[in-house]
């Protein structure tokens, strides 16, 4: 009973993380319908800014100075380099793979100086742990609990009531409606992008903390993990993100946890027991869990 | 046609037939380091094809060809090998681009049900799934560390370096052999593939990609073209998988990750959605380019002797750097790829020949148009 409880509580935790990750992934495709590859890389960037810069700012500031650099990186990649030939939603594939390129830029940058060391990120909950009831959690789980559900809070606060997020909604219902209502279309889908950078750089602090052994320079292959949850939710839908993430982190966590009765499937299936469950719901559901049904105009 | 442009098509014969004959010539003046560059790029040339057969024309975005270039490998490797039936290797050949078609069968109620972005992750997963099945199923694909690949047999004829073969005074190694191999394999990939675009299903596909609905009322039996495009695609990547496991001579698991498929990606739409030459041109860019970056990087400015780890650049990381640039750079400038960069430059030198543009005019080449529209908006 301990183990499922413990098992549940981490698989909340991965998917709070998770979350962060997804909801960036959506945010990006609602405003400019590109898949960011480079989302990844981002979310490195993110943590070894807060890596290098502890020593000398303390926790907070370096992870303030990461989340504001990550996001301008995030908002000069969407504006200089995808926008560069105008909104043109036709292009959107283009797009795609240009974040393809600067995703080997930024990746390779990164291995270079991180090379094979474990890098900390001077997170003020070190390994501690605190008894919840019955079981033990690390502290750094808690906070990411906490924290990723106040941010999240925030970032659909942000959807509903601000100017912007009207705006970012209006776009993506149609996007020369919201230019004819005077939505300056290129500022809206920047500041989309600078909010996922943040979202990354945020969630890096998270998979670099305890129990893992700290930043490596294969951390932001995670963010690959946040591909399925953005789809199980429906890839438009920011709380179908949130459910999606969710689901993952359950699966992956209980998955892990029950490895030795699931060893048919061989060593490691945590790790790709996500995707299994992404196609099955896929075939069930096209669009998602939360993605609406289209009316299609011929 | 023929009766219209004689000269034209005359032109185009010859052109076609120089490049053959140039094309055959290469491996009696190159060194093995350059044929084995032309041997993954006309395997990865076949495969882009495939892909972009179904992500170009068929306007279905796939991740998951890295997974159908491992059904052909792998198929091939454990068809033809011991442990596995061990098969004659040429029937063994044939099998695994089957197998990996009927992969894509299978995989094609997913692929007829799923659109756009959703289908370009649905795939990732088969990336992701496969990856763990080459890991785990030791008896078959040889776990982490792979499986090394028998070599073809045609005949009686083997396309490794068993026997001694001398032509002309080169001495005819794997490499010479596998050339001419790819070059027939290529060539058979290129007409079909031509065939295919520039038939009736080729304009089926294009009415698909650009409205469903609208294909439908024109009488296209929408879940038939859509899974066949599936297959069809999976079965030129089988074949690439094969060309590739020849090639390598060692298919390890770690190869066919989603870093392939992504590669794949970038060589379609780099060379320019839709087109069979733009697949190619595409393919042997990012194929070639790495590859002979990381050869002369040390050649090139501010970058240190390899083995140096103090900080500076070596020379893997410089051709990273550049190649990542290169899609960055070529993209920024040529939206449409490569083949619409060389589309409008003809278009251009066409129209200055033809009557020299008034001062003041652009040039007469029709602006890049919105033709090469990958994807339907995803719902």
């Amino acid at each position: 009973m301990t183990s499922l409880l413990d098992n549940v509580f981490n698989g909340l935790a991965l998917g709070a993380v998770y979350a962060l990750v997804a909801l960036g992934f959506v945010i990006i495709f609602k405003a400019s319908g590109v898949m960011n590859f480079a989302h990844g890389s981002l979310l490195l960037l993110g943590g070894y800014l807060t890596a290098v810069l502890h020593d000398d700012l303390g926790f907070a500031g370096a992870l303030a100075v990461s989340v504001l650099v990550t996001a301008a990186v995030a908002g000069a990649m969407d504006r200089f380099l995808l926008q560069a030939g105008g909104p043109d939603p036709h292009t959107a594939h283009v797009q795609t793979i240009v974040t393809i390129g600067v995703d080997i830029l930024i990746l390779t940058d990164l291995s270079r100086r991180i090379g094979g060391d474990l890098l900390s990120l001077g997170d003020p909950w070190g390994d501690s742990v605190s008894g919840l009831g019955p079981v033990t959690v690390a502290d750094s789980r808690i906070a990411a609990i906490v924290v990723s559900a106040v941010v999240i809070a925030g970032v659909f606060a942000l959807f509903r009531y601000t100017t912007w997020g009207l705006s970012l909604r209006a776009s993506a219902e149609d996007v020369e409606a919201a230019a004819l209502m005077g939505v300056r279309l290129v500022r809206v889908r920047m500041l989309a992008w600078c909010l996922a950078g943040a979202l990354a750089a945020l969630a890096a602090v998270f998979l670099a903390a305890f129990p893992a052994p700290g930043l490596e320079r294969t951390t932001g292959q995670i963010a690959l993990k946040a591909f399925p949850a953005a789809i199980l939710g429906g890839m438009a839908s920011p709380p179908g993100a949130l459910a999606g993430s969710l689901l993952i982190g359950m699966t992956e966590a209980l998955v892990a946890g029950y490895q030795s009765e699931l060893h048919v499937l061989g060593e490691g299936f945590g790790d790709v027991a996500p995707y299994a469950v992404m196609v099955l719901v896929l075939l069930v559901r096209p669009t998602g869990l939360f993605g609406g049904k289209a009316a299609v105009r011929v | 046609m023929s009766e219209r442009l004689p000269r034209a098509r005359a032109i185009r014969l010859g052109w076609t037939l120089a490049a053959v004959a140039v094309l055959c010539a290469l491996p009696f003046y190159l060194d093995a380091f350059w044929l084995r560059i032309g041997l993954f790029s006309m395997a990865a040339a076949v495969g882009a094809v495939g892909l972009g057969l179904l992500s170009g024309t068929a306007g279905q975005l796939s991740l998951g060809h890295a997974f159908f270039l491992a059904m052909g490998a792998y198929g091939y490797v454990w068809l033809a090998g011991e442990p596995g039936p061990g098969l004659p290797t040429a029937v063994a050949a044939v099998l695994a681009v089957l197998l990996a078609g009927a992969a894509g069968g299978i995989f094609s109620p997913v692929a007829g049900r799923v659109r756009g972005i959703y289908l370009g992750v649905a795939t990732l997963a088969l990336v992701f799934l496969g990856h763990h099945v080459l890991l785990t199923a030791d008896s078959v694909t040889g776990g982490f560390n792979g499986r090394s690949v028998p070599p073809l047999e045609l005949g009686g004829f083997s396309f490794s370096t068993d026997s001694e073969l001398t032509l002309l005074g080169v001495p005819f190694g794997a490499e010479e052999r596998l050339w001419y191999l790819g070059l027939a394999l290529f060539a058979v990939t290129w007409f079909t593939a031509r065939g295919l675009l520039h038939g009736r299903p080729g304009r089926a596909l294009v009415a698909l990609r650009d409205s469903e609905t609208a294909a439908a009322v024109m009488g296209v039996n929408v879940s038939r073209y859509r899974s066949a495009a599936f297959v069809v695609s999976s079965m030129y990547a089988g074949l690439a998988g094969v060309m590739l496991a020849l090639s390598f001579r060692r298919v390890v698991p770690d190869y066919f990750g989603l870093v392939l498929s992504v590669d794949y990606l970038a060589m379609i739409v780099i060379g320019g959605l839709g087109s069979v030459a733009g697949a190619t041109a595409g393919a042997v860019f990012v194929t070639a380019l790495p590859l002979l970056m990381t050869r002369y990087a040390d050649q090139l400015p501010l970058v240190a002797a390899p083995g140096t780890t103090d900080g500076t650049v070596g020379p893997t990381e410089a051709a990273r750097y550049l190649y990542g640039a290169a899609i960055v750079l070529i993209l920024l400038f040529a939206p449409d790829g490569l083949h619409g960069l060389v589309r409008r430059l003809r278009a251009r030198l066409r129209g200055r020949r033809a009557a020299p543009p008034p001062a003041g005019t652009t040039s007469p080449s029709r602006p890049p148009t919105s033709a090469v529209r990958a994807k339907e908006p995803t719902p």
